[in-house]
């Protein structure tokens, strides 16, 4: 599934990183601890969180993360919007929560 | 070929600055995704160490041709127990760190779990070295 597949069927906010929006999507992680991220996400997933500064782009970056969903209508930091713009990683967002967003997510992907 | 990089106190802005460069110096070096995956995973954790927990330091990355050795040198309040700080879930991050989702005490053991040799070593007062080796094949 190609990330402008999820931004429509889950009616996803994209906040920036427009040009990344055909970047293919292999699985998803769900976490708000950086480094647990950093360890165990997989190229090409999507990452769920709350966190919004601009570590979570440059993770995303190292990663080669298809995109980041902020929950519950979160709003990412400025930098960060603009380094997600330059690298191509979108940024979306959801007035959703993080368990509802996680499970609708498993019922596409898995 | 050797690279220099320095890492400023609070800095979390930069973090992961010389994990990216290293890791297209890597890629165009063909070395295996593998393996550009693991150097990436240990030297952000201990860039972001030297960020969060120092006043500064420096790293130095030499890559030859079968193995990439990685020095993060800072100037800090070095490590009391490093066995200590080397246990999963152990960490002494401040708060506002811990806010932003760093300080989960899973750094140290990343680094553990991705490189193929790990040393600290440590001078409280004074600052913390962390070595690290990746091997190519």
């Amino acid at each position: 599934m190609k990330v402008k597949e999820l931004v429509e069927k889950l009616n996803l906010k994209v906040l920036s990183g427009e040009s990344g929006l055909d970047r293919e999507i292999e699985g998803c992680y769900v976490s708000d601890l950086l480094s647990d991220v950093m360890g165990n996400a997989e190229m090409g997933n999507v990452w769920v969180t709350l966190q919004t500064h601009k570590n979570v782009m440059a993770i995303a970056s190292l990663k080669e993360l298809a995109c980041v969903i902020l929950v519950k209508n979160q709003q990412a930091a400025e930098d960060t919007l603009e380094q997600s713009n330059e690298e191509g990683i979108p940024f979306l967002s959801t007035t959703m929560q993080t368990f509802e967003t996680a499970g609708k997510i498993y019922e596409l992907l898995k | 070929m050797h690279q220099e990089y320095t890492v400023i106190e609070g800095d979390f802005v930069n973090a992961g600055k010389a994990s990216s460069s290293v890791k297209k110096t890597l890629k165009q070096l063909n070395v295996s995704p593998q393996i550009v995956k693991r150097v990436v995973v240990a030297l952000y954790e201990a860039e972001v160490n030297a960020i969060a927990h120092a006043y500064g330091g420096t790293v130095s990355v030499d890559i030859e041709a079968d193995k990439i050795t990685m020095v993060v040198a800072d100037k800090g309040p070095g490590i009391p127990d490093i066995a200590l700080a080397m246990q999963e879930g152990y960490s002494t991050a401040r708060p506002e760190v811990r806010d932003m989702g760093f300080g989960a005490g899973m750094g140290l053991p990343n680094m553990q779990k991705n490189v193929d040799k790990l040393n600290v070593t440590s001078e409280v007062g004074v600052g913390t070295t962390v070595e690290m080796e990746v091997n190519f094949a």
